[in-house]
């Protein structure tokens, strides 16, 4: 090799680093606090008296209890939510169009879509009013308990709503790479059941490539702050969620009981993931003795129209909850039971344009920051995989996966103690980093087939043209990778926008992106605000996608070799 | 706040009277020369629309007339920019400090100026002082922490309920006609959930309307009298939360959604601090035109939002100009007016000079605000410890209620 | 000027193995202008030893004996530098250039902006493309890609030739054509061709020696 390219050896440590540095650091950060230590507040451990702290908290077993079941709940739900749609619809025309719908729903951040959530589910929200007073007879909106209800269901709805175009979204894609349309046939030719043929011979697949994202999926519903603070219940509230309260509290001693409680986090998705492989297990005992019985079940209308029914639920309340943002944003008076606003108007949009426009741009600047280092570390790292011929194996992707598994709850924070005890500065450039943590991943992950499908051979014919390794990948490998590097860039700045927990705690509180507004702004509970800031939030994301269409479809309309592909 | 006060105490210990050449304030052309080109970071909670636009504005008419750049820092929490001051003076840098002006009174006015983390005295040499009610607005004391010219006024804030006329017919003007008409209306009142400043802010109110001798209350609580002062507060709650809306599983989580439930038909009564506040909504579109407000008979609570300067200020001399200004007719009716703020005047409008009083007679301060008259007296804030042992103790008793 | 009698490609005590298996062993040298056509069934390792003759032979595989080309060795050069040109039997042409763009990537650097057009639109005409290099390389009939995979590949000015079956993919017409541009093309430069196919009638029309590998 020659020496030009001496630093790309270097790009898989560095990506490594920058992957698995704040976490590890993050770790760190909470358990030393976690065990009294925590030299800015002039305290010094080890002590468990953080943990005496926690445990005194009356909040504390209804906190943990309220976690476990909303996280495990929400996984399980969305998972099966997928295999029952996939299993009913997919490969027809109706599913075709449920992908479709989907896939540009999936950006939709999560605090925005939990927005939307909110006001159609809410007694005084978009489906009562729907039916009142005409059918229920009710011209006050009913005192009943829906949104942060102590149970959580509320909370399981948001998240499932959000889980399942995800988990949806990357079955299809095993799909493709285990043939299941040819095996469901053989299954059907057998006699059984679309669902039961595509549960029996397709699903376990299907399951093995979509596990790690399921667990994924799992960790993240435990642990996450930004839906629970929407739908969530408040008394108390989920422990990540009083895990962020106690992080803010100018009180420097609460961040040891939250260090403590960020422990507990930790291991709560510990356990989880336990439960969740032996719950795998045991199912898949089930099945196997259940399957042998050869039951063919092939009448399962009913269960395919579960399927259609639920795939319907979800997409509607994505979509009527933006809609809902869209009207409150413009909304003039709107009072229940009215179905639509008494007017309409731009005020909020010109009472919000200054301060959106500043996130707004501190939004862009750290996507743009943040993606632009993860897109040259993850082309860097395939490219000297490629070069050095190291191959991604299946404990590099649980590396890969690490930080998405562990809870942000648990390292963030302990992040953040770590700059203080430092004495860093809390910041853009701080956030930056911590956003690269979860946007490597699935930059990564949105790459990695792209790449791997590119024909080598190209390479080799331009070697043979006497094209060095470096002219290849600038002038050959990019362009014609150009359509899928836009996508993971839209992903790289979707995953970046969503980000809240990062910015809130890395940024100190003092730097405003689109998403801490929003969800400040859901709090305060000023619905046309949160219309204004949730719509900028969800178009922040969508933008990036549109671009990732258009511009490869303008710059190679005269290249027929490049379309759809 | 623990730390807070320990840390407060060690230092106004160790730390002698700091000692200062700035410009004596008494010299005002002086003050306005040296103000001339300096920027003033102003930290201020950023959390309502409305206000970040008054700060804004109020920025640009300094910028004119004197000078003065005007940043608005947007705080989430008054105690960051306690916090940050108080490690500015740890790590000794005494001059050219990050914050000039600061939102600011109660227990935070409190802790700054024990620890003698602020300038002054300066705000009664401002020349705007002399038009300020010292007599009828409680100016000259926070939280009854004595002011001694360390911050200058420039809001009234105090207690109103507001109330859906279309659905409650008269005004409820005691903690007991609340209870009844709660009892007779159940799943229709509810308040923020504590340690959200409003939701202490009922409680505090209905301590005071519950107590017989509130004497007390303007001293620190002690172990020794602190569960007897409060238990008829205790009680109270007992008796009002099982009739809350959803009878006190859940909470609103601020002011602004006790607003938004309200205007959903969900709530009829809701407290708030900003007299203005009902009228601004409605003329927002945030509230039903049928919304008023009251008080209750033996008064409300009020207090007065205040800036102060650090001690380690960079512009101080363009801080107290902005301060200034904030007391002036211009500023003071630009306040009050309820599509600006509807903030309360601390202004003695009655002594203006003719031009002035104009600007304030000519305000339609909006349906649902009550007359100065009518908000009568302010009843004056206990002491804030108080504040912080009943909030810890809801949250004992109500905030983990499953 | 290199000696006349070490001219052409040498593949000298090669021996290509998979672990302790051997793939692959052949001693042989093919002098410029002249086609040496390698036969056999599938898998018995004819692309793997064009791989290690290009020089992107997979780590996996372990390669004995050297490789002289025009009394140089090239075994263990980097593929772009060894000036050993191939054609596959998908051309391979890039997708995101335009014709003109492809054959410019393959002509070696220098000249002018103007100068390397021309020399361009020299080699379209050669083949019978005038005009074509504005064209979508999508949008050629198979013939037409072939034509321009090949002059690409000359255009490198490489010393030796390697053929993929390069004519597999084309209809029997076509193919006769074809095969004969290209080995017009090879002898007018004087080089040295290794061509590996399935097909009788290639190993026929090149009319060089031919070795047929396992089986």
């Amino acid at each position: 090799m020659q020496t030009q390219h001496t630093f790309l050896p270097f790009l898989p440590a560095l990506t490594l680093l920058a992957l698995l540095g704040p976490v590890v650091g993050g770790l760190y950060g909470t358990l030393l606090p976690a065990f009294g230590h925590l030299p800015a507040a002039g305290l010094s451990g080890p002590s468990l008296d953080p943990f005496r702290g926690l445990l005194a908290w009356p909040g504390f077993l209804p906190s943990v209890r309220l976690s476990m079941v909303t996280g495990i709940g929400a996984a399980f739900l969305s998972l099966s939510v997928v295999a029952l749609i996939l299993a009913g619809w997919s490969g027809t025309r109706a599913f075709r169009w449920v992908e479709r719908l989907l896939s540009p729903l999936l950006s939709v951040p999560h605090a925005a879509a939990a927005f939307g959530l909110a006001f159609l589910i809410a007694p005084s929200g978009w489906v009562v009013r729907l039916f009142s007073p005409w059918l229920t007879g009710w011209e006050r909106p009913p005192d009943v308990l829906i949104l942060q209800d102590p149970l959580g269901l509320s909370l399981i709805a948001g998240l499932v709503v959000k889980e399942v175009p995800f988990l949806l979204l990357m079955s299809i894609s095993a799909m493709g790479q285990v043939g299941g349309a040819k095996q469901l046939a053989v299954a059907q030719s057998l006699g059984y059941g679309r669902v039961a043929g595509w549960l029996a011979v397709v699903f376990p697949a299907i399951y093995v490539r979509i596990r790690l994202p399921v667990l994924v999926v799992l960790a993240w519903s435990m642990s996450v702050v930004d839906v629970a603070v929407i739908l969530g219940p408040s008394t108390p509230s989920t422990l990540s969620v009083q895990i962020v309260r106690w992080m803010s509290d100018p009180d420097l001693t609460f961040r040891l009981q939250a260090a403590a409680a960020a422990l507990v986090q930790l291991g709560l998705v510990i356990v989880a993931l336990l439960v969740w492989t032996a719950a795998e297990w045991s199912l898949v005992q089930l099945s196997k003795r259940y399957f042998h019985m050869g039951r063919r079940h092939a009448r399962d209308r009913v269960l395919r129209g579960v399927g259609a029914g639920l795939a319907g639920t979800v997409s509607l309340a994505l979509i009527l909850g933006l809609l809902g943002l869209v009207l409150w944003s413009f909304a003039g008076f709107w009072s229940f039971p009215d179905l639509l606003p008494q007017q309409f108007t731009l005020r909020s949009w010109q009472r919000h344009s200054a301060g959106s426009f500043d996130a707004l741009t501190e939004t862009a600047l750290i996507a743009g920051c943040v993606v632009t280092l993860g897109i040259v570390l993850t082309l860097g790292c395939l490219e000297a995989e490629e070069r050095h011929n190291l191959r991604l194996t299946s404990k590099g992707m649980w590396l890969l996966y690490l930080p998405l598994l562990v809870p942000q709850t648990a390292f963030i924070p302990g992040l953040q103690t770590l700059l203080l005890n430092f004495g860093l500065e809390t910041g853009r450039g701080a956030v930056i980093l911590a956003h690269l943590v979860f946007v490597l991943p699935y930059l990564r992950l949105s790459l990695q087939d792209p790449w791997m499908q590119w024909d080598r051979r190209q390479a080799v014919s331009s070697a043979a043209l006497g094209a060095s390794p470096r002219r290849i990948f600038w002038r050959v490998r990019l362009p014609m990778l150009l359509a899928p590097i836009l996508t993971a860039i839209a992903v790289g700045v979707a995953v970046s926008v969503g980000q809240y927990l990062p910015t809130l705690l890395i940024g100190g509180g003092r730097v405003e992106t689109l998403t801490t507004e929003a969800v400040a702004l859901a709090s305060g509970g000023d619905r046309r605000a949160i219309g204004v800031f949730g719509l900028l939030q969800t178009a922040a994301a969508l933008l990036p996608f549109a671009i990732a269409l258009v511009v490869p479809a303008v710059i190679w309309r005269n290249r027929k070799g490049l379309r759809h592909g | 706040m623990k730390t807070h006060w320990l840390k407060i105490a060690v230092l106004g210990a160790l730390v002698p009277l700091t000692s200062w050449a700035d410009t004596d304030p008494k010299n005002w052309d002086l003050v306005l020369e040296k103000a001339q080109g300096q920027t003033v970071y102003w930290n201020a909670w950023g959390g309502s629309p409305t206000t970040n636009a008054f700060i804004e504005w109020a920025g640009d008419r300094v910028k004119e007339e004197f000078g003065v750049t005007v940043e608005h820092v947007k705080l989430t929490d008054t105690a960051d920019a306690v916090t940050r001051v108080l490690s500015e003076k740890e790590v000794d840098k005494d001059q050219g400090g990050a914050i000039d002006l600061i939102w600011i009174n109660g227990a935070n006015f409190a802790s700054m100026k024990d620890a003698e983390l602020l300038f002054g005295p300066w705000a009664e040499d401002l020349p705007g002082w002399r038009h300020v009610d010292v007599v009828g607005k409680s100016v000259q004391s926070d939280f009854t922490v004595p002011v001694e010219g360390f911050e200058s006024p420039w809001a009234m804030a105090q207690v109103v309920f507001m109330y859906d006329t279309a659905d409650i017919a008269d005004p409820l003007p005691s903690a007991n006609a609340i209870l009844d008409w709660a009892k007779a209306h159940p799943g229709r009142y509810t308040y923020p959930q504590p340690p959200d400043f409003l939701g202490t802010t009922f409680l505090k109110q209905m301590l005071v309307e519950l107590i017989d001798n509130s004497e007390e209350l303007a001293l620190p609580a002690t172990d020794d009298n602190y569960d007897a002062v409060t238990a008829p507060l205790w009680d109270y709650l007992a008796e009002l939360t099982p009739v809350l809306w959803r009878e006190g599983r859940a909470y609103p989580p601020s002011g602004t959604r006790q607003i938004q439930l309200m205007n959903d038909g969900e709530l009829d009564l809701a407290i708030s601090f900003s007299p203005g506040a009902a009228s601004t909504a409605i003329a927002n579109y945030e509230l039903p035109d049928t919304v008023r407000t009251f008080v209750l008979d033996k008064g409300t609570i009020g207090n007065a939002s205040y800036v102060a300067i650090p001690y380690n200020s960079s512009a101080k001399e363009g801080a107290m100009v902005l301060a200034n200004f904030l007391l002036s007719a211009e500023a003071q009716a630009n306040a009050q007016d309820p599509n600006v703020l509807g903030y309360g005047t601390v202004l003695d409008v009655a002594g203006l000079p003719e031009e002035d009083k104009k600007r304030f007679d000519s305000l339609d301060l909006g349906i649902a605000t009550l007359s100065p008259a009518e908000l009568g007296r302010a009843q004056a804030e206990p002491h804030p410890s108080w504040m912080t042992r009943i909030a810890d103790d809801w949250q004992k008793r109500y905030g983990v209620a499953q | 000027m290199a000696d006349q009698s070490k001219l052409g490609l040498r593949l000298e005590g090669l021996e290509i193995c998979h672990g302790d298996r051997r793939l692959v062993a052949l001693n042989h040298e093919i002098a410029p202008g002249e086609v040496l056509t390698l036969m056999g069934p599938s898998g018995v390792g004819k692309s793997t030893l064009l791989s290690a003759v290009i020089g992107t032979l997979s780590p996996e595989f372990r390669l004995l004996g050297e490789i002289f080309l025009n009394g140089q060795i090239i075994t263990n050069l980097p593929p772009h530098q060894r000036n050993v040109g191939i054609l596959f039997q998908e051309t391979l042409l890039f997708p995101h250039m335009s014709v003109g763009a492809n054959l410019a990537f393959g002509l070696a650097s220098g000249g002018t902006r103007a100068e390397r057009r021309e020399r361009v639109n020299l080699a379209l005409a050669k083949v019978g493309l005038e005009g074509f290099a504005d064209r979508d390389p999508a949008t050629l009939s198979g013939g037409q890609r072939a034509r321009v995979a090949l002059m690409r590949t000359l255009l490198a000015k490489p010393q030796a030739l390697l053929l993929d079956e390069p004519f597999s993919g084309l209809d029997a017409a076509l193919r006769t054509k074809i095969r004969k541009l290209v080995f017009e093309q090879a002898r007018a430069q004087n080089l040295p061709v290794l061509m590996v196919t399935h097909d009788g009638e290639d190993a026929a029309a090149a009319g060089g020696e031919v070795i047929t590998l396992g089986g």
